[in-house]
């Protein structure tokens, strides 16, 4: 027989404080996409298996699928809607857009906040590490050649 | 409920000029880039539930008991949904009117016929808690021995295979072409089951407003979803929203309305409330179709000079105990290689698993990889270079047929694909190439090809006071660019910029758009909007030359054209006005215009209609450790009119990238004592990461087609898949010497 | 998932006394424990974060070897420029294990507890008989889809492949896991299946994982981490092999060699037959391919996974021959 307990969250996400009261089980997927309306992450899998749930957690890449809520509280968290300024698509973004580098944009945001990751983290440098640092993002619909293209001109911009 | 997307209002997608034949980017991508894109599962509507089903363990028998107070009994659990409380429907849900009506369950009794199917339903306050209580119920059940594989059953010749292509056919004489051969090959193929995997699991948002129903569900088929719920639950298809502007992907599982889908609305009529239904990722691995295992067998005779004498294709396929889809893979020998004998033929089995459906080229790709190996095969017994081999033997008229086609740029794409991809070099024999870390290095190539398919569809366009333009169609886009092609032909018809269009779709309230599928869309709802376009034209056409005040006064319609906004008289493009003046002159606010999408008949009858491909690759593998890389590919396709390069460009992709997956990645492998497949999921369900994708080259090939319709296009979002498959193990054979007999090839295949 | 109660832990006896509790369990990355919660394998009642732990994250190496914190994270070891220059197989088994973002997730700790990825133990809904989640509820796997399954120290029990890699690299190089104050090799920490495969590491209740330490050697500094798999990334080993080699001033005979195979066995596995075979041998291709095959010694396949017993050896062979090029 489980008692339902809940515990109240606090998180920052894309420099806005919530404080929700959760169950401890609640991931950080569940609890951006139906206790706060951010559906831009996406669930593909549920069990790390597919990328579509990345966000970013202290500025690092991390599947909010596998993320407990709870865990996440007292971090930074930035989710595809926090990545535009002002309007201003995120350059990253707007290489997505350029090179066509998705079909059905399901595993887009996923793919996005990777890559943005992936560029920070140094490891945009060729178009083979791309390839293997982006792995972690499936898309079924197989943009990946215009995925590769984007990292590289993001990260060349980024260079520059 | 209109979608209003404000697609006009994002300036990322006007770069780059407007209109048919422009690379266009998406008009959807700023939405989609920014997480603003809204898919079903992200609607949330006041006092909506979550649904969570539970699925069968077993492939076949009965359920005999589930605790369903312990699943109550959960914090949170509203109500369970099953086969004593399931609101009533109109219609058995067993019941088939027609081939394209497939039986759902939809918990009508407590017997079980695959493994993952529903047999209950918890509906919660949170996902959390429904989640859970499916997990609470424990079924029990009285098990039958499960029915699995190619040779799980007695095996019969089905009525009809595909959309109702006989199962047999036959040109020539097959056996007497065989005996009249000097060379011969024979060889069988098996390709396993394989599940779409659209990265958006199938979700429903559904809600009840008396017999009003309103739902968010991805659909490749606006109208006959409608269609199929409103008979299933006794209500006028007009009482029936769905909301699909976007599809995370489809591949075919969204193409009927699944029984999930169907019971996320029984769940929400239940309980009185909204309910969200979402799939779990391993419960798409049986109600939401899947591309059928096969074996198949070829058999081809050649003469002296390497012309096929006869070609014999069998095909082994699967289907499901209840219902009936057979993919059509025999029927990829109709169309690509001359033979003066052709015979082609199809059997069947029935398994303990959901009915297969439609998966990407369905029928096509299955029987391509066969067929290009099989030709690959015979070009080496021949001793040719297997595209010399390949032209040797081009059809000029549909071999099956004998119909002329109605375009056939082929040769083009062997010669510019070969091209660019330096295929002169090849060596014939295999095993003769390695590079500078001593990977076994193979070429090969494959024929694409995939048919100019047409629907039914229709669209309604509006010209308004102030100039500008609407145009509206049920159209879905799961990936394809519906949202950025359609709007191009929208404004080509309309005579007007592209950001002078309001281009409105992804809503059954809308005219039906017909099915996102059989890479016929296009070219379907292209031409209702097309033609909806030149009605409403000559509507205001009408209105100008028939005023005396008009400078067009008298030119009649056939004497005026439309562009940028204004009508011009043909012969002196000086005279014209503005489409403003002339419905402000006739003081309309606006008019409107319906035009219809559908194959021309007498056409049909006269021409073979197909898109082509060739596509050439390279893989490298480890002579030790059998490791298989594809390094590169090279496509060029012929397929019509191609009204935005960008996007036809990621289509070939996307198909290419399937090809390499069919002959290296995907199978669903089944558990034979349960009949359970146990990679259902992500992780040992392979499907290819980035890292496993090479160097992508795709050719757009001119094609001028005055006969498919009178855009001119063909279609592009299957016909990739084919050809590279057998490309890759052709590839690999050349590597190696191994010849891929089993797919997908894998390292215990190669390690010699 | 069941609901369970949440604690997060201000210090390492706090979390070691909570976690000591009943039904209670760490949690670390959650990369494993809360996807098995999902699959209904895990059932805590507690979970204890330790995440938010200071200090235990910490990466230190000197001439004596590295001590990696158990909540270093599997990215940040991987990206390690000491790491990388001076134990390259812990840096190759990293990058290459999973993908960018588990890796930011998992730590080194949660990595050693990793658990094995046999369907049937994944899925008890579907599959009840599985002696490593139930003792003697039997074993599913057995007669089922095998392909991924052990070849090596198997048993009657249980034939669950061990799916890690970087353990791989440590049993290779004798490394020790710190459990506070107890130290145990890492080859002793996996146990093997026998009668008792729901035992899997020879930790006690109340006990943490709070470092790992690797041994400075001469073959850790000339090592590498080879994994052959279906896929080119983002994919469980079919078949792995750490080794590390070094060699006598000659520059042609083999003073140590340390191989360790992945990917084939219930644990990390130590292929101690192939090293006392070649060592003091000279480094070459015929005599390194025949003593590899002693890598698999004992093994036995189940059906589909026979592959693996070819394989292994070839992964093995090409390692060490690797090694040999490099300078």
């Amino acid at each position: 027989m489980t008692s339902k307990t809940t515990i109240p969250v606090h998180l920052d996400i894309n420099g806005q404080r919530h404080t929700l009261e959760l169950e401890p089980r609640v991931t950080l997927l569940d609890a951006l996409r139906d206790r706060l309306g951010l559906t831009g992450t996406k669930k593909g899998c549920d069990h790390g298996q597919c990328g579509a749930c990345t966000v970013h957690v202290d500025g690092e890449r991390v599947l909010a699928c596998l993320t407990l809520a709870a865990q996440a509280a007292g971090r930074t968290i930035t989710t595809i809607e926090g990545l535009a300024r002002e309007g201003e698509l995120h350059p990253v973004q707007a290489a997505f857009l350029e090179q066509d580098a998705f079909q059905c944009g399901y595993c887009t945001p996923g793919q996005i906040m990777s890559a943005v990751a992936c560029i920070r983290e140094g490891h945009a440098g060729s178009d083979e590490e791309i390839r293997e640092y982006m792995a972690g993002n499936l898309c079924r619909c197989g943009a990946y050649p215009h995925i590769v293209a984007a990292v590289r001109q993001a990260a060349l911009e980024a260079a520059s | 409920m209109m979608l209003e997307l404000g697609l006009n209002q994002q300036p990322a997608h006007t770069r780059q000029g407007s209109s048919i034949g422009q690379p266009l980017t998406r008009r959807d991508g700023f939405l989609k880039v920014t997480g603003t894109a809204r898919y079903a599962a992200d609607n949330h509507p006041p006092g909506m539930l979550y649904a969570v089903l539970a699925v069968s363990s077993i492939a076949r028998g009965r359920v005999v008991s589930l605790d369903i107070e312990a699943a109550k009994a959960h914090s949170g659990v509203v109500e369970v949904m099953t086969p004593l409380n399931r609101p009533a429907l109109a219609v058995d849900p067993d019941a088939k009117d027609h081939p394209f009506m497939f039986r759902l369950d939809l918990l009508q009794n407590d017997g079980v016929r695959y493994p993952n199917q529903s047999i209950a339903v918890v509906i919660a306050e949170t996902l959390e808690a429904a989640t859970e209580g499916a997990a609470l119920l424990s079924p029990r059940y009285e098990t039958l021995p499960a029915r699995v594989g190619l040779d799980g059953g007695k095996s019969f010749v089905p009525r009809g295979v595909g959309v109702g292509n006989p199962a047999v056919q036959e040109k020539g004489d097959v056996e007497a072409g065989l005996e009249s051969a000097r060379t011969r090959i024979e060889a069988a193929y098996e390709t396993p089951a394989q599940y779409h995997n659209a990265m958006e699991p199938h979700a429903i948002v559904a809600a009840w407003d008396g017999d009003q129903l309103s739902i968010d569900t991805p659909s490749q088929g606006l109208a006959m979803a409608q269609g199929r719920i409103a008979g299933l639950f006794g209500i006028a298809p007009r009482n029936v929203h769905i909301r699909s502007p976007f599809l995370g992907g489809g591949f075919g599982s969204k193409g009927m309305i699944s029984g999930p889908q169907v019971l996320g609305i029984l769940a929400a009529r239940l309980v009185g409330r909204p309910v969200k239904l979402v799939l779990r990722r391993e419960q798409m691995y049986g109600p939401v179709g899947h591309r059928a295992p096969a074996r198949q067998t070829l058999r081809m005779g050649m003469d002296g000079e390497g012309r096929l004498t006869a070609l014999s294709h069998h095909a082994r396929t699967t289907s499901s105990t209840f219902d009936d889809f057979f993919e059509p893979a025999a029927d990829a020998s109709h169309t690509l290689y001359a033979s003066p004998a052709i015979a082609t033929s199809h059997d069947a089995v029935r398994l303990d698993t959901g009915t297969p459906l439609f998966m990407r080229a369905p029928g096509e790709a299955t029987g391509s990889i066969a067929l290009e190996s099989a030709i690959d095969e015979a070009a080496h017994a021949c001793g040719m270079d297997p595209l010399e081999f390949r032209l040797r033997n081009y059809a000029e008229v549909e071999p099956m047929t004998g119909k002329p086609f109605s375009s056939k740029a082929l040769r083009e794409c062997y010669e510019q694909a070969a091209e660019a991809f330096g295929w002169a070099s090849r060596p014939l024999q295999p095993r003769r190439m390695r590079d500078a870390d001593g990977f076994l290095t193979g070429w090969g190539m494959g024929t694409a090809t995939f048919p100019a398919l047409m629907f039914q569809a229709e669209a309604r366009a509006v010209l308004r006071a102030d100039g500008s333009g609407l145009m509206e169609t049920g159209a879905q886009d799961m990936g394809q660019g519906a949202w950025t092609a359609f709007a191009q032909i929208a404004a080509d018809g309309l005579g007007l910029d592209i950001d002078q269009v309001d281009f409105r779709a992804g809503s059954s309230d809308l005219p039906n758009a017909g099915i996102a599928g059989g890479s016929g869309h296009t070219a379907t709802a292209g031409m209702a909007i097309h033609n909806a376009g030149a009605a409403v034209i000559a509507r205001l056409a009408d209105l100008a030359t028939g005023n005396e005040a008009s400078p067009l006064f008298g030119a009649g319609n056939e004497g005026v054209l439309a562009r940028g906004g204004r009508l011009y008289r043909r012969d002196d493009e000086s005279r014209g006005e503005s489409y403003s003046e002339i419905l402000a002159r006739a003081g309309l606010a606006e008019i409107e215009g319906h035009g219809k999408g559908a194959p021309d008949p007498a056409s049909q009858e006269t021409y073979a209609k197909h898109a082509h491909g060739a596509v050439f690759a390279e893989v490298k593998v480890d002579p030790d450790l059998g490791q298989i890389r594809v390094t590169r590919l090279v496509g060029a396709f012929a397929a019509g009119r191609v009204i935005n390069p960008r996007l036809v460009r990621s289509q070939y992709y996307g198909g290419m990238i399937w090809g390499v997956s069919f002959a290296l990645h995907e199978e669903a492998v089944t558990d034979r004592r349960s009949g359970r497949i146990q990679n259902a999921n992500l992780a040992e369900y392979h499907v290819p990461v980035n890292a496993d994708v090479p160097s992508v080259e795709a050719l757009l090939v001119h094609e001028d087609d005055p006969h498919v319709n009178a855009l001119g296009i063909k279609g592009v979002g299957e016909i990739g898949i084919t050809g590279t498959a057998g490309a890759v193990a052709n590839a690999v054979w050349h590597a190696t010497g191994v010849r891929p007999r089993r797919f997908p090839i894998r390292i215990e295949d190669l390690l010699g | 998932m069941r609901d369970f109660s949440y604690l997060r832990a201000t210090s390492v006896d706090a979390a070691r006394q909570a976690a000591a509790l009943p039904g209670a369990m760490l949690l670390a990355g959650g990369t494993t424990l809360i996807d098995l919660a999902k699959c209904g394998v895990a059932e805590p009642d507690t979970l204890v974060d330790i995440t938010h732990l200071k200090g235990l994250d910490r990466i230190e190496i000197d001439e004596r070897g590295a001590i990696i914190g158990a909540l270093a994270r599997m990215g940040h070891v991987a990206d390690h420029d000491d790491i990388k220059s001076r134990f390259p197989a812990i840096s190759e088994a990293l990058w290459q294990a999973a993908s960018a973002q588990i890796r930011n997730m998992a730590t080194i700790g949660g990595n050693l507890m990793q658990r094995t990825r046999c369907p049937y133990f994944r899925d008890p809904s579907n599959f009840s008989a599985c002696n490593k989640r139930v003792s003697g509820s039997g074993c599913s796997a057995i007669g089922g889809v095998t392909r991924g399954h052990a070849v090596l120290g198997t048993s009657d029990a249980c034939i669950a492949m061990y799916p890690g890699d970087l353990a791989t690299v440590l049993v290779a190089f004798d490394a020790t896991v710190r459990l506070g104050d107890r130290h145990i090799r890492v080859d002793d920490f996996f146990l093997l299946p026998g009668t008792t495969p729901d035992r899997e590491h020879a930790i006690e209740p109340g006990e943490m994982i709070t470092a790992i330490e690797i041994p400075s050697s001469a073959a850790a500094h000339r090592s590498t981490y080879l994994k052959v798999r279906d896929r080119q990334s983002y994919e469980f080993a079919a078949a792995s092999a750490a080794v590390g080699l070094e060699l006598e001033s000659d520059g042609r005979t083999i003073r140590d060699l340390r191989v360790a195979l992945g990917g084939v066995a219930t644990k990390p596995w130590r292929a101690r037959a192939v090293e006392a075979a070649l060592k003091g041998k000279v480094l070459e291709p015929e005599a390194v391919r025949a003593a590899s095959l002693l890598a698999v010694e004992g093994a036995v396949d189940h059906g589909a996974n026979h592959y693996k017993i070819e394989l292994a050896p070839r992964v093995v062979a090409r390692a060490i021959l690797k090694m040999g090029e490099t300078a």
